[in-house]
């Protein structure tokens, strides 16, 4: 307790003397605050190494802007939105962080960017996909970056159209993200006059799929969309391998390390839209042989996705000559993102950023030259047509 | 009732207790949480604040009438997720929330606990523990929590039409929620209150008499079923209470709140601290609290130390960290 | 809602699988339970912990014997998990358990309550909590048999054999041979039975070690199903309680039926009505509280 409070008193005695020589930069320091998932079912796709991406990010930067030191923090929200909005305040509040990026999951992402429009701070949404969070819940300091349920919807839902697959069945995680990731799948193959022949909501985190796979047999859909995420969706997928299910099993959110948890032999040929994997480019696989060196792995989407927001966000800073939020957020907005992660990219006055979706498949086994060698690029879908229009918002700062 | 008591010493150090009722040591904790906020950070003291209500709260059923609950969460998180909806869908003031989670919360304390004090000990635990997860399904598919996004945006609201709870108080860089922190200090410390009122009346003393010895409590005319169902009604609506003030703190109400992680963390609050003493279980949670709050960087090792917590107190120190305090002293607390 | 005969019969079968399994982890709970009076907090991630050496004995035991083609086959994991399991339960009971006897037996609960916690934070520290792949299926398990109904995975049915020949086994170890009456004896008076010149204290350790090895036997068979998470265990781990509190604790013969019938009851629930699939078991569990406080083949305490 006693080292706490001396702790405490370091922080005021700090916050204090920032404000006596206050500069354009507050607290002599732009902190960033990766808040992510690192002990749950979500810590492969961000945890540990978002926050190992962010530190790429901030070497690459050259570790100072304006002259000041940048400094990362970082903490677990456990998925609870609780937890997460409670760092994310105290963080505003004492330790003058000026940015935070990651959340991992659409609950703590929504809380997170509440406290974010209280406090006037700015908050990267990568990791969680709620649509909610650019629409009802849009925030002027927050940004939503990486993918969206409605891009996700859109691209595979397509794709798969195109090739007649157009009777669906629905296997949905019960809880917001599925629903919606659902209820946008349905618009989408609806407007392109394919047929929702039924679903099933199953719990979050099930072990056990098979019933629900036999219902999605039974009803004799071409297309068994898998609404769901991380292990519910890696345990669907063997377990339809399992009972021979020949339908076409579609995953409506699929990270790289999911297909690494199901090998290739059971994910081979699965169709999927993402924002970013590592063999898509020259660009994009620097950046991905040069994360695979420093952690061991190739980033997901959403690290991906944390190293260039973050770059984003640094080289506003540095544009504005300030952290101040509005300044620097109207720079970020004002300015196109050009970099490996995306081409031409824009964040919109609801704070999407639109880019390009890459709509991708899973390659046979016998296709595969190495561990990481997984996927193949089937057809880039520009941004414009990935993301939701404007015009159908239902976020109040959007004018009409 | 008092003349039936069974325990002799307990009667003694109870009387002890009544005849020396000083006002000193409450003013004086009043007077330090009073200043608290102007020098640790006002959200997280209140939280602590909440989950202390809670701990002794469950106390009052583990440490004086002898039952482990492992379910307490299911009260604390419905009460939690009910003050949210009244305050945020229906407009209630949040002192009308507060009561109405609390309300409910007691009913589902009497719902619950006529099935779960038919029996006793490790099969209580259980039970406790099922019919928790049942309330937690509940939630998680209830329209109105939100599911797995929970219910947010819960707004302060005025309390009697009055006064902002929102209302923050500048104090050098910092802006203070003094109305918000004296409110839920008022809240917590009536409710602490209350339960030491509890302990020291005649209905604690016949609560510890079955703790010590059910037969014996049975045979000496004592409804022993009423008495245990009295306290867990009691227990089930305080540990609401800390849910629906933690509600208006924080802002939100999650699944968190009703998950048995939740119960197993009050649980290991109270034997942290030391379960069967007053102030025992705020030790406990204050440290519990903490020890998230500190360690919160370090991701999975946060439930590893926590483990390892449970552990040691356990094999080391069952008294907890009050218990063995007062042992040493040879005197309660 | 019309639902054919054949869609029921098909999740009958797949209760049954999944009954095959709560009654194996259930099993183990009671073993532990009758004879100890601790509630093992523990087992579920001692189940994880079963998957977790049938993993790691394919995929790395090799490498770090420095003979990549070693591995630990699927057959031999079978036997090797659960006694990797059971002396680390063996450990736990010599080192911490045994000194719990004495007091409440509340906290043998909280004692394992911690463990969970310990063994799971540190395997998620580790682990892709998205699910490791078990790929030592064993050749012969693969492909599906047409039970005229449906087609069913070869290897299912062979879990569900396995867990069944499993669970009668231990049954007849504990109520028919001398090794059991020894347990119960032990257990039901130890005074007594010490007096015989039995050796109280190790046949207590027997039996924990008996009881977590079943339950690393269930992880080692649910690994080439599911895929191997540190998390796997613990949500189980509240099912498989309430099984054993409606069986009636304590109870093996119980522990096992009630383990069977609610497998088939979810399967069947989730036909019927899939949203209540997940709280079906503690309805009736509440149920049967209400009408029969000791369980469905408890002795009333």
């Amino acid at each position: 307790m006693q080292a706490r409070f001396k702790h405490l008193a370091l922080v005021v005695a700090g916050a204090l003397s920032g404000a006596a020589m206050a500069g354009p930069i507050s607290g002599d320091v732009v902190k960033i605050g990766i808040l992510t998932d690192m002990s749950g079912v979500y810590a492969s796709l961000g945890g540990k190494g978002s926050v190992a991406a962010a530190q790429m990010a901030v070497a690459d930067f050259g570790g100072k802007v304006l002259g000041k030191p940048i400094e990362i923090v970082s903490a677990d929200h456990q998925n609870k939105a609780d937890i997460g909005a409670a760092k994310a305040r105290e963080w505003f509040d004492t330790q003058g962080v000026d940015m935070v990026n990651d959340l991992l999951n659409s609950g703590v992402a929504i809380a997170v960017q509440k406290v974010g429009a209280e406090k006037k701070k700015i908050v990267i949404v990568n990791g969680a996909g709620s649509t909610a969070l650019t629409n009802k819940e849009c925030s002027p300091y927050g940004v939503h970056y990486a993918y969206d349920t409605y891009s996700l919807a859109k691209g595979t839902a397509t794709a798969l159209m195109k090739q007649g697959l157009d009777s669906w069945y629905f296997l949905t995680a019960d809880y917001a993200f599925g629903q919606s990731l659902e209820a946008e799948t349905t618009k989408v193959v609806g407007v392109l006059g394919g047929k929702v022949l039924g679903g099933v909501k199953h719990p979050l985190s099930s072990t056990d799929f098979s019933s629900y796979l036999l219902q999605a047999q039974n009803s004799g859909a071409k297309v068994i969309g898998l609404a769901n995420a991380g292990g519910d969706f890696v345990n669907a997928v063997k377990q339809a391998k399992e009972f021979g299910i020949k339908q076409t099993l579609v995953g409506l959110l699929v990270f790289d390390t999911d297909v690494k948890a199901l090998g290739l032999n059971a994910a081979q040929g699965m169709k999927f839209t993402t924002a970013y994997t590592w063999d898509l480019n020259a660009e994009t696989r620097a950046f991905g042989n040069k994360y695979l060196a420093k952690t061991g792995s190739m980033p997901t989407m959403v690290q991906a996705a944390v190293y260039s927001s973050t770059m984003h966000y640094l080289n506003a800073v540095k544009a504005a000559g300030t952290d101040d939020p509005d300044a620097v957020m109207k720079k970020m907005r004002d300015t196109p993102i050009n970099d490996f992660f995306a081409k031409n990219g824009k964040i919109r006055e609801d704070g999407r950023m639109v880019h390009d979706m890459y709509l991708v498949e899973v390659k046979k086994p016998n296709e595969s030259r190495s561990v990481w060698d997984m996927l193949k690029l089937v057809s880039t879908i520009p941004g414009e047509q990935a993301f939701k229009p404007l015009a159908g918002s239902e976020c109040p700062l959007v004018k009409k | 009732m008092q003349s039936n008591d069974l325990n002799p010493t307990s009667l003694k150090m109870a009387r002890g207790a009544e005849q020396k009722t000083r006002y000193w040591p409450w003013l004086a904790s009043l007077a330090v949480l009073a200043v608290v906020p102007f020098g640790v950070y006002p959200t997280f003291a209140m939280e602590l604040m909440c989950f202390a209500l809670f701990a002794c709260a469950f106390n009052l059923l583990l440490g004086f009438g002898g039952l482990l609950s492992f379910g307490h969460a299911c009260f604390f998180g419905t009460a939690a997720y009910l003050t949210g909806h009244a305050i945020k869908v229906w407009g209630l003031t949040p002192e009308l929330g507060i009561l109405f989670g609390t309300a409910c919360a007691a009913v589902l304390g009497v719902l619950i606990g006529v099935i779960a004090i038919r029996r006793q000990g490790i099969y209580f635990a259980m039970v406790t523990l099922a019919l928790a997860q049942l309330v937690f399904f509940a939630c998680l598919q209830a329209p109105f929590t939100g599911g797995e996004d929970g219910l947010q945006g819960i707004p302060k609201g005025r309390f009697l039409g009055l006064i902002d709870l929102s209302h923050t108080v500048q104090f050098g860089e910092r802006e203070l929620p003094l109305a918000l922190y004296f409110f839920v200090l008022a809240i917590t410390f009536g409710g602490y209150w209350l339960i030491w009122r509890t302990v020291n009346s005649p209905f604690g003393k016949v609560l510890k008499a079955i703790r010590e010895n059910e037969a014996r409590a049975l045979s000496l005319g004592y409804r022993v079923d009423r008495y245990k169902l009295a306290a867990f009604v009691m227990s089930a609506t305080l540990a609401g209470l800390a849910g629906a003030t933690k509600t208006l703190v924080v802002g939100l109400a999650s699944l968190s709140d009703v998950h048995w992680h939740m119960s197993g963390e009050v649980v290991l609050m109270t034997l942290l601290g030391g379960m069967g003493t007053l102030l025992g279980p705020v030790v406990g949670a204050v440290t519990v609290g903490v020890l998230h709050h500190e360690l919160a960087s370090l991701g999975s090792w946060v439930t590893v130390t926590i483990g390892g917590v449970f552990v040691v107190c356990v094999m080391l120190f069952r008294r907890g960290i009050v218990g063995e305090i007062a042992h040493r002293l040879r005197r309660t607390i | 809602m019309d639902i054919p005969l054949q869609a029921i019969l098909s999740q009958a079968m797949l209760g049954l699988n999944n009954g095959a399994f709560y009654a194996l982890l259930s099993l183990g709970l009671a073993v532990i339970f009758g004879m100890l009076n601790v509630v093992n907090f523990a087992h579920g991630a001692f189940y994880m912990l079963g998957a977790f050496v049938a993993l790691l004995g394919y995929d790395y035991l090799g490498q770090w014997l420095g003979n990549a083609d070693m591995r630990l086959s699927f057959w031999a994991a079978l036997l090797v998990a659960p006694i990797v399991v059971g002396l680390l339960g063996v450990i736990v009971e010599k080192t911490m358990l045994q000194r719990l006897y004495k007091v409440d037996h509340l906290y043998g609960l909280l004692l394992t309550f911690g463990l969970a916690l310990i063994f799971e934070g540190v395997f998620t520290n580790y682990f892709n909590v998205a699910g490791e792949p078990y790929n030592a299926k064993p050749e012969v398990l693969e492909g599906a048999v047409n039970l005229g109904f449906m087609f069913f995975p070869k290897y299912r049915l062979f879990s569900i054999v396995l867990s069944l020949t499993v669970c009668f086994g231990v049954w007849y170890l504990i109520e028919r041979t001398r090794l059991g009456s020894y347990l119960r004896a032990g257990t039901e008076n130890p005074d007594v039975t010490r007096a015989f010149g039995i050796d109280v204290p190790k046949l207590r350790t027997f039996t924990y070690f008996l009881g977590v090895a079943l339950a690393g036997l269930a992880g080692v068979v649910a690994a080439p199903i599911y895929s191997v998470s540190p998390k796997m265990g613990s949500d189980l781990i509240i099912i498989v309680f309430a099984v054993v509190v409606i069986g009636g604790m304590g109870s093996i013969m119980g522990a096992i039926l009630t383990g069977l019938a609610l497998g088939l009851l979810e399967g069947l629930v989730k036909v019927f009505y899939p949203p209540l699939a997940n709280t079906v078991i503690f309805i009736v569990m509440a149920l049967v509280l209400l009408w029969r406080p000791a369980g469905l083949f408890g002795k009333e305490a």
